[in-house]
């Protein structure tokens, strides 16, 4: 009777696991998904395929070259390649989706030792790689509704008061996803609904969201005085989609619920900052970037005091 | 975040046996019984091979005051007194008696003359009852209080937070009357104003069976916590049941607590009552192994394959058995292992409850952290015994943990945090003991530098 398994307990298991997690990630991505081939046509399923491709792709052939063992059925390398086609504009051509893809598959997250161990968010940097190596792609938004592609100025550019004679889309259009911007974050609504599944999943908790939307909202009711404004803010751009799927991305965010709040809190003050005072029209990116580095330490300094831990 | 209950894990409940009263098996052919059931020195063996015994017979006596004497639960003769391999790793002394069938019961047996306190206590040592929870203290120590007044209240454990596990149910309705005349032993001879007896509410009769005895002004209160593991943790009961905090590195009675399990106290009131001590178990015998779970009453010392062959076999091959819940047993590594006093649960798991998921890497999503009853930061314990970073340890207070196993079961990673921080314990040890070992030799070196003036 030698072959019984011996082991430390606990000897069961909850059936989370990380592709469990990331498959719920997924699920939750759908709606937006669904919303930018409406909105944006074909193309945006075409642009979501190459980024997924590319990504996955990516991943195993680094494990394949250093020689360990394959990671890509945590799938966690599917939501990178999904959350940076939302992150392009339709129009994007595919050689930089996918050369996007890889950098933030290889450069941001394999070179740092893999998941759970990249500092800053793969997707969000190899947007702001892109934004400054492809200037002019990475700007060319497409206003939907309107017959065939016409380029036009997104609503936190005509917030901005850049772009003269820009008029900004109804709240509703807001609400539907019908105006500029990129293909996965235009939809409020199909957002909003995955961040629900994630919450009532728990695979995300409220924290970082409230305090991250919350904050723009406040922030820019204090800027201008104007609900209607800050309601275009918040509905503007990537915060939504930043707030609910990138903010709240576990390796690069505090692990903690008092960290998440701050986390939140500060990326919702530099985006204010970027959009009403930067020369960029949109901070959704910088923000979470910047929060990304200081989220070791935020943890750190947020950790719960241990019940009964006398101070030594 | 603004919860004022400790966190933890709901674990499936699994109480399969909790509706049978619990079944006596017949008398195994050999118990083995090793003499170190309890936390404290070894007890010291007091029979000879070859001598016979009988029910309620004492074979070995305690060694010391953190000790506890050991009776046999069965007539026989003594075969061996041999060292035996315990699950822990350890080897200790062990006695091996031959039953005869009979179950004769031993003729010297009175219940004790309890008058006062000290006598009380004296009993209580008598019994051979350590902490039938799990931990195995002796019940003796942790009712040695020097300042009676500094209890503020005794808190009976009925939660029995741990999956499958259903013999302190049974216990708290079959044996109820015996917990009851332990609570009124514990209001007489040690002046307890307060007994909270905690039941986790996935157990309605059994928190009923109680409601219905407490009158009012009579100092005892049913507490029904809910159903969330590890409810029954000692540290864990005390904070939900009185909001007491049990300071590091000190005891619950510094926190004004006693933490009493219920099945601890019915054998306690039995060895008061009829002077027949500890010897005999009800264990529950369950897993997906196992064909006819229930709850069974055996002698300590009692193999485990008994245990087994009496609840009708394996109905699949055992791969994994254990003493104690899945959430925190121990892994034993053959049948032949004995019943011991501290033995509530004997599981048997097929292949696929047997082998875990692999390891992935921490992908930091803190679920550790939140579900730790204490507060502790498991991920980054881990990293720092990877990084080898005692200090770190020191800070994190990897000390406070109670193995309970919430980060372990939680953790999507699959991580083995349990085993780590059980590890980190060891590097802190090993640490604090040489950097006192350091400063004592820079105090002596010093103070002969002193001299040397």
């Amino acid at each position: 009777m030698s072959n019984f398994t011996v082991a430390v307990s606990p000897h069961i298991k909850d059936k989370t696991n990380t592709s469990s997690i990331m498959r719920d990630v997924l699920i939750a991505l759908c709606p937006a998904l669904i919303a930018s081939a409406v909105i944006f046509g074909a193309r945006a399923l075409l642009v979501t395929a190459i980024c997924v491709a590319f990504a996955v792709g990516g991943e195993w052939m680094f494990d394949k070259i250093v020689k360990k063992p394959s990671t890509i059925g945590d799938l966690s390398a599917v939501v990178t390649g999904v959350l940076l086609a939302y992150n392009l504009p339709v129009g994007i051509p595919l050689w930089q989706a996918a050369f996007g893809s890889l950098v933030a598959i290889i450069v941001v997250k394999q070179l740092f030792g893999g998941l759970g161990q990249n500092f800053a968010n793969p997707a969000i940097t190899a947007r702001i790689i892109m934004l400054l190596a492809f200037s002019s792609t990475m700007t060319a938004w497409v206003i939907p509704g309107v017959a065939d592609t016409v380029s036009g100025a997104t609503p936190l550019v005509i917030l901005k008061g850049a772009e003269e004679g820009g008029t900004l889309p109804t709240i509703t259009n807001m609400l539907l996803g019908l105006r500029g911007g990129c293909l996965g974050e235009t939809s409020a609504i199909a957002l909003i609904l995955g961040g629900a599944y994630l919450l009532i999943r728990r695979v995300i908790s409220w924290h970082t969201p409230v305090a991250f939307i919350g904050t723009v909202f406040l922030f820019t009711l204090l800027v201008k005085g104007d609900v209607n404004y800050s309601v275009y803010q918040v509905l503007s751009g990537g915060l939504l989609l930043g707030a609910l799927f990138m903010a709240t991305d576990y390796s690069t965010t505090p692990s903690t619920d008092w960290g998440r709040i701050i986390f939140g809190v500060g990326c919702g003050l530099i985006t204010v900052l970027i959009r009403v005072w930067g020369n960029y029209p949109e901070g959704v990116s910088f923000s979470i970037l910047l929060m990304n580095i200081l989220a070791p330490y935020i943890s750190k300094a947020t950790r719960k005091k241990p019940l009964g831990g006398v101070k030594a | 975040m603004f919860s004022k209950t400790l966190h933890g894990v709901r674990v499936p409940h699994r109480k399969n046996t909790a509706g049978a009263a619990p079944e006596r098996m017949p008398v195994p052919a050999i118990v083995t019984i090793p003499m170190s059931m309890h936390i404290g020195a070894p007890a010291k063996p007091v029979v000879n091979v070859g001598d016979e015994v009988s029910v309620g017979q004492l074979i070995a006596e305690a060694a010391g005051f953190v000790s506890s004497p050991i009776y046999s639960g069965v007539s026989g003769k003594v075969k061996k007194l041999d060292d035996m391999l315990m699950s822990g790793g350890q080897f200790v002394p062990a006695v091996t008696i031959e039953t005869d069938g009979k179950q004769t019961l031993f003729e010297g047996m009175t219940a004790p003359k309890v008058t006062d306190l000290e006598e009380f206590i004296d009993a209580v040592r008598k019994s051979g009852v350590v902490g039938l929870g799990g931990a195995g203290f002796p019940t003796a120590v942790k009712l040695s209080v020097k300042d009676l007044s500094k209890i503020e209240a005794v808190i009976i454990n009925g939660a029995e937070c741990e999956p499958y596990i259903t013999s302190d149910t049974r216990t708290m309705l079959d044996d109820a009357d015996l917990v009851w005349e332990g609570i009124e032993l514990l209001k007489k001879f040690m002046q307890v104003k307060r007994i909270v007896i905690g039941i986790e509410d996935n157990k309605p009769q059994c928190v009923s069976a109680f409601r219905t005895r407490c009158k009012a002004g009579d100092g005892v209160e049913v507490k029904a916590l809910p159903a969330l593991y590890p409810q029954g943790g000692e540290k864990v009961l005390i904070y939900n049941t009185i909001g007491r905090v049990v300071p590091e590195g000190k005891l619950p009675i510094d926190a004004g607590a006693i933490v009493i399990n219920c099945t601890t106290l019915a054998a306690v009131a039995k060895y008061i009552k009829t002077g027949m001590p500890l010897v005999e178990k009800c264990v529950t015998v369950d897993g997906s192994a196992v064909k006819n779970p229930k709850n069974v009453i055996a002698p300590i010392g009692t193999p485990v394959k008994d245990l087994f062959e009496f609840c009708g076999g394996f109905k699949a091959e055992p791969r994994k058995v254990l003493y104690g819940g899945p959430m925190m047993g121990l892994a034993v590594p053959d049948l032949d292992a004995p019943v011991l006093k501290n033995t509530n649960a004997v599981l048997a798991f097929d292949e696929k409850d047997a082998v875990l998921p692999k390891e992935t890497s921490c992908i930091k999503c803190g679920r550790c952290v939140a579900h730790c009853p204490f507060n502790l930061a498991p991920a980054d314990i881990e990293t720092a015994f990877r990084l080898k970073k005692p200090e770190d340890l020191e800070a994190l207070k990897v000390n406070l943990c109670m193995e309970c196993g919430c980060c372990a079961y939680v953790c999507p990673a699959n991580r083995p945090l349990v085993q780590v921080n059980k590890l980190a314990k060891v590097m802190l040890r090993d640490y604090q003991s040489a950097q006192k070992a350091a400063a004592e030799m820079l105090k002596a070196k010093k103070a002969k530098e002193e001299e040397n003036k």
